[in-house]
């Protein structure tokens, strides 16, 4: 740097570093670098930790009881002399209430989703999205004390005709469509133009009334229900939902506002219409994202703990039949926050072990579920970049 | 729902209490166990706080807890609403600590229905077959034709543990439909909020909101609770770690004392001196 000439020296002189700044600036770098390594190593290395400690207290259950009983028997008495650790129930609860849950809170969150970012003007969205996020907000407990004292009630006392509204909102828009579609079907072969309208009006007649039947001998059955105790698997799913839907909501709004104007506007340009551009272009571009919402939200209702403590009723056992969201059921969670007081070495060590047995398999199902929607993720993305 | 926070700070006291070993204990006295002593040991504790300027420290984590804190030495007191069972005894030995019970005061085992519900008594052995899930119709035990909700306490509980011991049996399985609370409070509002629901309780938590059966005939009420004709009762105990002294010693002697007596009486519970 010397050889430069005297007149550009001075002006350069500003840009040069001298060797010590510049140790100095090496030095600080890579202590800048090194703490944030630091800082994203200890995150990595706690969730090992974690698993490696729940495994090493989780294994000591298997050694001692095998792993038939645990899996495959559905007699939950550990407190019992002999006890008896069947999980089988506890983990069919834990699945049945999360998938009720998803039954809910997808298809809503979904089309909330949707509405949000392709239907609502922007100006309207902007207050809409936070009040949905809001519902995040909310601690599980007081979602747990309103599914006790007012949705448990209220599903108790008027149990029958709560489900026969449900089932009229939710089953007419789509028989409704059901019958539009399925008569237009039937008549395009006619090609008499107002023969076939006659023809579609006596099939839409037809099957309107046949569905308005089979809508209403449902219903009435539904109405007859009567629900024995509210804190069971339904209550629980639909609190879930609740608690699952800003996640949803929230994620896939984000992933089909990603989508871009381009992809929008060159479907538009081809001249499809908004459902057309909103079925056949934006949500296939989405869906990995829209997958990624769900199974966030999926993990949220499995996961959750206070909610199903508090509402489910907490009974081992596996509905009768299978899919009777009416009964109690009981979680891995809850077990594991209600039977921590007593398990202790002191009182027998299965016990004990069992509480980690169950975290495990909480911690693996989520593990696997996670694995499975990266997979698919870059499934997605491989197809949608023409690979 | 104060329950649940009452759960959440009591771990947290078992926390700060392991943390801080018997430093604590050594200027104070620290109770730990049974939610169904629970509101003995709190009024007792203000009173003697109150009388002799001594911290007391009371947390309410089941009777199991109790009996694990006072192994560990962690607490002074164990208060248990059951005997201490043959494990913990031989934990209790390994460690060196040598358990001494004495009797807190009485408590009566309520069973509730809801108010519609007219049974108005039940035997031992009907209350056993519900709970064992042979009894599934309230028309079986002489009420109206509807189905029976069972409701059971969680198996950390010295109520659930005294009610499988009295009632059910200690080798038989309660049915596995039975719905599981968390406490006497959750109990008592499930119960009284469900047609076909049967709970039990202890007795100075069962008031008007549910409706008492008697059993075999009897009536649960505090004099027949103290004079043993009502089948359902059993005694709570303070347990210390060998023969109480000092400060330790005056309080478990409270439920002697004329003032221990009223407060007991006050609660809802039955005096046994």
């Amino acid at each position: 740097m010397n050889g430069d000439s005297p007149a550009t020296a001075g002006r350069s002189s500003a840009f040069i570093v001298s060797a010590r700044k510049r140790k100095l600036q090496k030095i600080t770098r890579m202590a800048g670098e090194s703490t944030l390594f630091l800082i994203a190593a200890v995150v990595a290395i706690i969730v090992l930790f974690i698993f490696y400690f729940v495994a090493r207290d989780a294994v000591p259950f298997f050694q001692i009881r095998g792993f038939s009983e645990f899996f495959t028997k559905t007699d939950w008495y550990p407190a019992d002399d002999p006890p008896r650790f069947g999980a089988l129930a506890i983990i069919y609860g834990s699945l049945m209430v999360t998938a009720g849950s998803a039954l809910i809170a997808v298809p809503m969150g979904v089309s909330a989703a949707i509405c949000l970012s392709d239907v609502i003007p922007f100006s309207v969205r902007q207050y809409v999205k936070p009040i949905i996020e809001m519902l995040a907000a909310i601690p599980s407990v007081a979602f747990g004390f309103f599914a006790l004292v007012i949705l448990a009630p209220l599903l108790q006392n008027f149990g029958g005709p709560i489900l026969m509204w449900t089932w009229w909102l939710i089953a007419s828009p789509f028989l409704l469509l059901a019958v539009i579609v399925v008569s237009e079907l039937l008549s395009t072969s006619i090609q008499d133009d107002s023969r076939r309208r006659v023809v579609q009006r006596i099939l839409v007649a037809v099957f309107g009334l046949l569905s308005l039947l089979f809508l209403f001998f449902v219903g009435k059955h539904l109405q007859e229900i009567q629900i024995l105790t509210g804190t069971n698997a339904l209550n629980v799913s639909i609190i879930l939902s609740f608690m699952a839907l800003p996640t949803i909501v929230s994620v896939s709004e984000d992933a089909l506002q990603a989508v871009g104007r381009d992809l929008r506007e060159g479907s538009y340009a081809l001249g499809a219409t908004r459902a057309e551009t909103i079925v056949k272009i934006i949500l296939p571009a989405a869906s990995s994202g829209i997958l990624a919402a769900v199974i966030l939200g999926i993990m949220r209702s499995l996961g959750e703990t206070m909610v199903v403590w508090m509402a489910s009723g907490n009974s081992s056992h596996v509905p009768e039949p299978w899919y009777n969201y009416l009964e109690s059921v009981r979680t891995l969670t809850a077990t594991i926050a209600g039977d921590m007081g007593e398990a202790d070495q002191v009182t027998g060590s299965a016990r004990f072990h069992v509480l980690f047995a169950m975290g495990l398999l909480l911690l693996v199902i989520s593990f696997i579920s996670n694995f499975i929607s990266e997979r698919i993720v870059v499934r997605q993305r491989k197809v949608l970049s023409g690979q | 729902m104060k329950k649940q926070w009452g759960r959440a700070l009591s771990v947290i006291a078992l926390v700060v209490i392991v943390a801080n070993g018997r430093a604590e204990a050594k200027n104070g006295i620290v109770l730990d166990g049974s939610t169904t002593v629970g509101p003995i040991a709190k009024s007792f504790a203000a009173f003697f706080m109150n009388k002799y300027h001594v911290p007391v420290t009371v947390s309410e984590s089941g009777s199991g807890n109790g009996a694990k804190s006072l192994i560990n030495k962690s607490c002074d007191i164990a208060s248990m609403s059951r005997s201490m069972k043959p494990q913990e005894l031989a934990a209790a030995k390994t460690k060196g600590v040598n358990p001494v019970s004495s009797v807190v005061a009485l408590d009566g085992l309520a069973i509730v229905v809801h108010p519609s519900n007219p049974v108005k008594t039940l035997t031992i052995a009907q209350v056993a077959d519900i709970y064992k899930g042979r009894v599934t119709n309230w028309r079986q035990v002489g009420g109206p034709n509807f189905p029976i909700v069972v409701i059971q306490r969680e198996s950390n509980s010295g109520t659930q543990e005294s009610f499988k011991d009295l009632v059910v049996g200690k080798e038989t399985p309660v049915v596995g439909s039975a719905e599981t609370q968390a406490s006497n409070g959750a109990v008592k509002s499930r119960v009284s909020l469900t047609r076909g629901a049967i709970g039990f309780l202890g007795l100075g938590f069962a008031d008007a909101s549910v409706k008492k059966v008697a059993v075999n005939g009897i009536y649960p009420t505090p004099l027949t609770v103290k004079n043993g004709s009502y089948p359902l009762s059993r005694p709570l105990f303070f347990v210390t770690d060998g023969q109480p002294s000092g400060f330790v010693k005056q309080f478990v002697e409270l439920p002697k004392s004329a003032d221990g007596k009223k407060i007991i009486k006050e609660l809802g519970f039955v005096n046994k001196y």
